[in-house]
């Protein structure tokens, strides 16, 4: 029997594959694919308190084993969220996890505070239909705020202390690459209280359009994303993994089952899969399969023999 | 993914090319279909639209306009492609006096609707060299073709009760402006070719702006009322 459980804050995990918020948007589109349930978990699309348009203009764009986007945190709003998505949500029998983001110190203490009313009335019902949050505090397209918590420790040590105060819901926070010092943020979450920690985001990134003489993103910088950023994920999640005891999630530019074992030898309990998502469809069923399928073929019996081995 | 096999691939003039894909997943007229046949680079896949969709064979239309179409241009007969979809709307039945406007590639989705209604008018806009106008001609007496100018000049929307547009945008934007003109809310549809991730509605790159909210390119049109849409600029 190969075991494939993963666990965070007590929340067990069917295995470590979970979607990457923003990718995936709340499950529903890809369930039409194959069954999510055979998934880890989901990180659904990032929520702000009020619903955001976003950003106006080109959002996408390719690179060399990557792409840079620029959504710039669509997204309905948690009151929406919370009527039309968790209902869905609560008969999905995988980790389901609200990302949450916000602009001020009192979109995240608020929302914090909206999911966990949320949260204990569904638990009270039995219908729960969030197991945990991850905070986002990284992400790069929001100019009101979101980069600018990820990128100082004691900047995001606020928002990690208040939102962790806001909420008993198990809390993880999503860090950035771009943060001046990936593991002094780690080491302060853990301080703070958080059960753990995903990276990583994407890294602030850019294009010129040469003919017009200017950037294609309206919003001047992009996120960058996809196999290119891997081994740069890798290093930090590596790195990130030495240095705090609570779990981690490794994210950035995992296309493949190897990619989630490095992750893993690299000391990562769960991983998250984003952009991948985009090259297959069907990239989650794929994964889990295929995991398995690597475990056995390789004699490995349950992800704790290769966690953090190096 | 889904793998198909490439029953032929042709070029029609010098960058457009047509593929011919063995799937019976069909679809209906607007509807596309994420390809691709590649791994890391490009990243993406390719939203292409049905150009026509017979029992277990679906074509599509499209021109090298980057690496990923040029990819796909340099596939042959006997080869595979990984599919998925197909995706979207499509276009909305329609009844009464029909336009259909295409301008260069974007008369791609137009040859199978223009089966499913052949008493359309058909309307094609090419800048340079005109194709496949034979095509639409064995399926209709019917069909303007304009090279070098606007299209959309020769025609009269006041006299019809559909118009459908799909070409570039600077053409869609013409084409609002016109129905503006004319006041018709729900008579004019276009078919919107916005930069895809996923082509199924999760990653919201693809995103429309329509009144004060946004709509996804992808899952929600690719075909909208041209009223619903503001475009960009």
């Amino acid at each position: 029997m190969i075991d494939t459980t993963c666990t965070i804050a007590g929340i067990l995990f069917k295995n470590p594959v979970v979607m990457a918020s923003g990718t995936f948007g709340f499950g529903r589109e890809y369930a039409k694919l194959y069954d999510i349930n055979k998934l880890g978990g989901i990180s659904g699309k990032g929520l702000t308190l009020k619903p955001r348009e976003g950003n106006s203009g080109i959002r996408v764009w390719e690179t060399a084993a990557g792409m840079m986007n620029s959504v710039g945190l669509e997204n309905p709003g948690i009151p929406r969220f919370l009527s039309e998505e968790a209902p869905y949500w609560e008969d999905l029998n995988l980790v389901r996890i609200v990302n949450l983001g916000g602009g001020t110190l009192a979109d995240y203490t608020e929302g914090a505070a909206m999911l966990d009313e949320d949260a204990k009335k569904r638990a009270a019902a039995g219908h729960p239909a969030v197991d945990m949050i991850e905070l986002n505090i990284s992400c790069p397209n929001v100019k009101a705020g979101g980069m600018a918590y990820g990128i100082q420790t004691e900047t995001a040590r606020e928002v990690v202390r208040l939102v962790r105060s806001a909420t008993d819901l198990p809390l993880i926070v999503k860090l950035s690459p771009n943060a001046e010092d990936i593991v002094s943020m780690a080491v302060m979450c853990q301080e703070e209280g958080a059960d753990g920690v995903s990276l990583v985001n994407t890294f602030s990134a850019m294009k010129i359009d040469i003919r017009k003489r200017r950037s294609v993103f309206n919003n001047l910088y992009a996120g960058l994303s996809g196999p290119a950023i891997k081994p740069i994920a890798l290093r930090m999640v590596h790195q990130v993994c030495k240095h705090v005891t609570i779990p981690v999630m490794g994210m950035g530019g995992i296309s493949s089952v190897e990619d989630i074992v490095e992750f893993i030898m690299a000391g990562a309990e769960t991983v998250q899969v984003g952009t991948h998502n985009f090259v297959s469809l069907r990239a989650g069923e794929e994964l889990v399969q295929g995991l398995e399928a690597f475990m056995r073929s390789e004699g490995i019996r349950s992800l704790g023999e290769i966690r953090g081995i190096l | 993914m889904t793998t198909a096999s490439i029953l032929d691939n042709t070029r029609i003039s010098s960058d457009v090319y047509l593929m011919t894909v063995s799937t019976g997943k069909g679809g209906s007229p607007g509807q596309f279909y994420m390809l691709r046949q590649w791994n890391q680079s490009p990243l993406l896949s390719r939203p292409i639209s049905i150009f026509d969709a017979q029992g277990d064979s679906v074509k599509f239309l499209y021109q090298i306009v980057g690496e990923g179409t040029k990819r796909l241009a340099g596939l042959r007969k006997g080869e595979t492609i990984d599919i998925e979809g197909p995706f979207g709307n499509g276009f909305p039945q329609v009844s009464g006096r029909i336009a259909i406007v295409g301008g260069g590639i974007g008369i791609a989705p137009f040859y199978y609707a223009l089966r499913t209604m052949p008493e359309a008018d058909v309307y094609l806009g090419f800048s340079r060299e005109p194709y496949l106008v034979d095509e639409f001609r064995k399926l209709t007496d019917n069909v303007t073709v304009d090279v070098g100018g606007y299209i959309l000049d020769k025609v009269d929307f006041a006299s019809y009760d559909k118009v459908l547009v799909c070409g570039p945008n600077p053409m869609m934007k013409a084409a609002q402006r016109k129905n503006e003109a004319a006041g018709g809310a729900g008579k004019v549809f276009v078919s919107l070719e916005n930069r895809m991730a996923c082509g199924i509605g999760a990653c919201l790159v693809c995103s429309v702006k329509s009144g004060s909210s946004r709509k996804k390119a992808c899952a929600d049109g690719p075909v909208f009322a041209v009223e619903e849409v503001v475009f960009d600029d």
